[in-house]
């Protein structure tokens, strides 16, 4: 049986999710797998295509990890599939295969108007697509989009974000037509128009028509009206890409498809098709989720399982446009004698349906528009009986009734088919938080939603105590960066309204703050985030205790040339600042005002320094000695080293302040042990340390790994500090972090050095963006106006100092006087006498 | 004598408030601290009683138990917005003033001894 050969034809979600099901389930090694994939790159997220037009890079789309047991062919495009001699074929080569897995996915399907051919006419589904989309809204004005659709509202969306004027032309009379019922219809379009994109609906498009340059230029529909427009996207609907098969005699379903059975197997027990080129019962299913589950099946079946697929889910929720829509089950109530239970509230703009059996004691589906709280409770509750009354669960504090209230059966996770009873089982095995509910179901690993749910479950069964961030969010701090991150929150009402309660606090804002600086979503003092930053991260200095602020600039690994020395000390001289050099190898300069601050700040960036970080919860400073430069023991370059971290990982936000040292030989000048990351060198290259520091609990870091080239270095550190940043608690420093793992430092080693989580190329991806879009914090202030008119001490007499600030002189230079200053200090006196009164 | 009740004092704009944030102001001499929360101003002493600096107009803005909150930035002691007492500190409070907006324009009185 082993080394038996597997064919993955198509590598988009589902064909990589299959070989991943199969790859985990495959410990003996049964099958050696190719998958050929047509497009140029590898399985990437085409849910969240939209968020390339959000600012989201492509690589952060990525879904595939290299698998040396798996073969991946990329723009390779199969031609013929021969079942006698098993065997399929590429343009210039031939691969046989004893199982073949269809993973083809699906086309869009563009009806037949005349013009839909003309350039500037699209389709949305892939990344080319979207990036001859972008290429051709350059210094275009109007779009339009054909097709009301989920794929529709999406492409809408992405035509406003490129800054078109968007129209929308359905040819059913509401928006979203298979998901959402007329009244729900009804309040999409009011949100969606108040977004200022116009709908033309029930009425079809029959023609587009070039302008003078031979690009598209007017749309002209049923009803005889035309309408402008220099880009249009089609989005209609999608055909199942069902060829191969056809050509190779497969039955095909009525709609098109490969015809297959519960076990996703076609007519030919060696070929089987997986997510939208499948017709299970002669029905195909363009969702992910149906698709997942079509993977694991075939997954399961491949290594001897007997796996079926289910009655598919077709829930679906999203944020379109801003607008939470969910829709699940029956949704439109054709069930016979179903009745409807609908709650409408205009004030709030929320409306909710409930389909329930004739007798109202079972939930047959729903749909909800601009509130969708209840969805993961009412989706798991389908088919069930309901867990309240139907009025307390569409109310809007109605999902806090929750989880607990569902019966076993009901399925909690529907990306990962993941039950009450499975997630049950878990915790009675010993899962105490949501992380272990994740590691051991895979409940909540995909899109997050049901993350909630799982703390309610683990709260209902009365394990593990609260880590709740405070009295504001139950989840943790690294659920709350999961939940921001993979929901692409980018404002903390939005967070705190959906995830939370009341306004937030001094514990909970600074960590969404942070959180939103890690993943690098802008400056730190933009919009409404201002609001949410400490003090320092506030005005980007150091609060004292007088209530002035203490400025430190950059100085990359503590290296510096005479001529910065001498602006640093004109400029504190000419501010009359306190000066003191810090244990990081910099300078401190202290007693700015908050108006000051601005007028410091411009005379060190011209000078070329940048912010030093001290304000904030980031990487300080990286420490060094001397080094094989000038060091008659050093045995590598340590400066240049410390230089090179430092700039690489400069204003990377973290849970707490991180600090580093590189030393040039193993008398280890620099201190490096005492660090969260340290470095030693060593004759063959560089050893790692992690997980030092000094403060209130000091201890040495750990050797993490030994004799590196300074690019296996910088790659470990790069995971280990995007690692720790996303999965640690609020102000918790690497030791801690570490030591609190489940399996410690070899746990660590397994993710970040043998990927065992699949994590690596996310975290090396994330660490590229951060390098990638680094940018001075106080030259952008400096660079506008806007955030300048901040600094100032009173916001009705922006001339006039603090007066509450006030000096004194101590050994030549000025300290604090008055408030919160010299009185209550003695003065020490060392090798003097004491003298008695 | 009799006293002269406070008048109303002009200190900016609402517009110039962020929302969940507070500033400075300097009124008839007395530093105060001036927040506005999604549907409220307020106003009280910009000094810490706990540090004597003039800072709290420079905490974070929050709620605790639903209570409109501003916590000191020096050493996060909490302040409820609309009593002035401290809740992390049993008996220390600070002085509230009256704030208002008129005509878009928030205004200050000051409230002299309590």
């Amino acid at each position: 049986m082993k080394n038996s050969r597997l064919v993955v034809v198509g590598n988009g979600m589902v064909g990589q999710r299959f070989v991943d099901a199969l790859r985990a389930r495959d410990s003996e090694g049964r099958w050696r797998v190719t998958v050929l994939g047509e497009e140029s790159r590898p399985a990437y997220d085409r849910v969240r295509l939209s968020a390339l037009f959000d600012g989201v890079d492509a690589d952060e789309l990525n879904l595939h990890t290299p698998d040396p047991q798996v073969r991946l062919r990329l723009n390779t495009s199969v031609t013929a599939i021969d079942r006698a001699r098993r065997v399929v074929t590429t343009t210039d080569a031939e691969y046989p295969y004893d199982a073949l897995v269809l993973a083809t996915g699906s086309d869009p399907f563009v009806p037949p108007i005349d013009g839909a051919d003309l350039p500037g006419v699209f389709t949305y589904r892939t990344l080319d697509d979207l990036a001859a989309i972008r290429a051709h809204a350059r210094g275009r004005r109007r779009g339009a989009v054909i097709g009301g659709g989920l794929l529709g509202l999406e492409a809408a969306n992405a035509l406003r974000l490129l800054g078109l004027a968007t129209s929308v032309v359905e040819v059913a009379p509401r928006l979203m037509p298979l998901q959402v019922d007329t009244a729900g219809g009804a309040l999409l379009r009011r949100y969606v128009e108040e977004l200022g994109v116009a709908c033309h609906l029930g009425v079809a498009t029959t023609a587009l028509h070039p302008g003078s340059d031979g690009t598209v230029a007017q749309l002209e529909l049923a009803d005889g009206s035309r309408m402008d427009a220099d880009l249009v996207v089609v989005a209609t609907g999608i055909r199942p890409r069902d060829e191969l098969a056809r050509a190779a005699g497969l039955p095909l379903g009525s709609q098109g498809g490969v015809l297959v059975d519960h076990t996703c197997r076609s007519a030919d027990e060696r070929i089987w098709a997986v997510g939208e080129c499948a017709a299970v019962d002669d029905t195909c299913h363009g969702l992910v989720g149906p698709g997942y589950a079509m993977a694991e099946t075939v997954a399961d079946r491949l290594v001897g399982g007997a796996a079926t697929v289910s009655e598919p889910d077709t829930a679906t929720k999203l944020k379109l446009l801003g607008v939470d829509v969910a829709s699940f089950g029956d949704a439109h109530g054709t069930t016979p004698g179903c009745l409807d239970v609908t709650f409408s509230d205009p004030a709030t703009r929320v409306y909710a349906k409930l389909v329930l059996s004739d007798d109202a004691q079972t939930l047959l589906g729903g749909v909800l528009v601009g509130d969708a709280d209840a969805y993961p409770t009412l989706r798991a509750s389908v088919g069930q009986a309901l867990p309240a009354a139907p009025l307390a669960l569409l109310a809007p504090a109605g999902a806090g009734s929750g989880a607990a209230a569902l019966p076993s059966s009901a399925q909690v996770c529907s990306c990962n088919a993941v039950t009450r009873a499975d997630l049950d089982a878990a915790i009675a095995d010993g899962a105490t938080d949501v992380p272990a509910l994740k590691a051991c179901t895979r409940a909540g690993t995909s899109c997050g939603s049901c993350v909630p749910m799982l703390q309610q479950l683990l709260d209902a069964a009365g394990v593990g105590q609260s880590r709740g961030l405070c009295e504001h969010f139950d989840v943790s701090r690294q659920e709350l960066f999961d939940l921001i991150r993979v929901r692409e929150i980018r404002t903390f009402s939005s967070l705190i309204a959906e995830y939370g309660r009341g306004d937030g606090c001094d514990i909970c804002k600074p960590v969404v703050a942070s959180i939103l600086a890690s993943l690098g979503t802008g400056h730190l003092l933009d919009g409404e985030r201002a609001s949410l930053q400490d003090t320092n991260d506030h005005f980007l200095a150091n609060l004292q205790r007088d209530g002035s602020y203490s400025v430190v600039p950059r100085i990359p690994g503590g290296e510096i040339t005479p001529e910065k020395l001498i602006v640093l000390g004109e400029v504190a001289r000419d501010f009359a600042l306190y000066t003191k050099i810090t244990g990081g190898q910099r300078i401190d300069l202290f007693g700015a005002r908050v108006e000051q601050l601005p007028q410091i700040w411009r005379r060190l960036v011209d000078a070329g320094f940048e912010s030093g970080h001290a304000y904030g919860k980031a990487l300080r400073t990286v420490k060094s000695c001397v080094g094989s430069t000038w060091c008659r023991y050093g045995v590598q370059d340590s400066v240049g080293l410390a230089i090179a971290l430092e700039l690489r990982y400069r204003g990377l936000r973290a849970p707490h302040k991180m600090k580093s040292a590189v030393s040039g030989c193993a008398r280890e000048c620099a201190e490096a042990r005492s660090k969260d990351f340290g470095i030693i060198a060593t004759d063959a290259g560089w050893n790692l340390y992690v997980g030092g520091n000094g403060g209130f609990q000091p201890r040495h870091a750990d050797l993490f790994a030994t004799d590196l080239t300074t690019e296996a270095l910088v790659r470990l550190v790069d995971r280990f500090l995007m690692y720790y940043i996303r999965t640690a608690d609020r102000l918790q420093r690497t030791a801690a972090w570490i030591e609190a793992m489940d399996g410690g430092l070899e746990h660590l080693k397994a993710v970040i050095v043998d990927d065992s989580l699949g994590l690596c190329a996310d975290l090396d991806a994330a660490m590229a963006r951060h390098v990638g879009a680094y940018s001075d914090e106080w030259r952008d202030v400096l660079d506008d106006p806007a955030l300048l008119g901040r600094f100032t001490s009173f916001v009705n007499a922006p001339e006039v100092p603090d007066p509450s600030i006030r000096f004194t002189a101590e050994r030549g230079q000025r300290v604090p006087a008055g408030v919160g200053g010299t009185e209550n200090r003695q003065p020490v006196g060392l090798g003097m006498p004491e003298v008695q009164r | 004598m009799t006293a002269q009740p406070q008048e109303w004092t002009v200190v900016c704009p609402l517009t110039r408030l962020d929302p969940g944030r507070g500033v400075a102001a300097l009124v008839d001499g007395v530093q105060i601290a001036l927040f506005r929360t999604a549907n409220d101003l307020f106003a009280i002493d910009n000094q810490d009683p706990v540090t004597e600096a003039y800072v709290l107009s420079r905490g974070i803005v929050g709620s605790r138990d639903g209570v409109p909150t501003v916590a000191s930035p020096l050493h996060k002691q909490a302040y409820d917005l609309r009593t002035g007492d401290c809740l992390d500190r049993p008996g220390v409070a600070v002085r509230r003033h009256e704030v208002r907006c008129q005509d878009g324009l928030v205004e200050v009185r000051l409230r002299k001894e309590e």
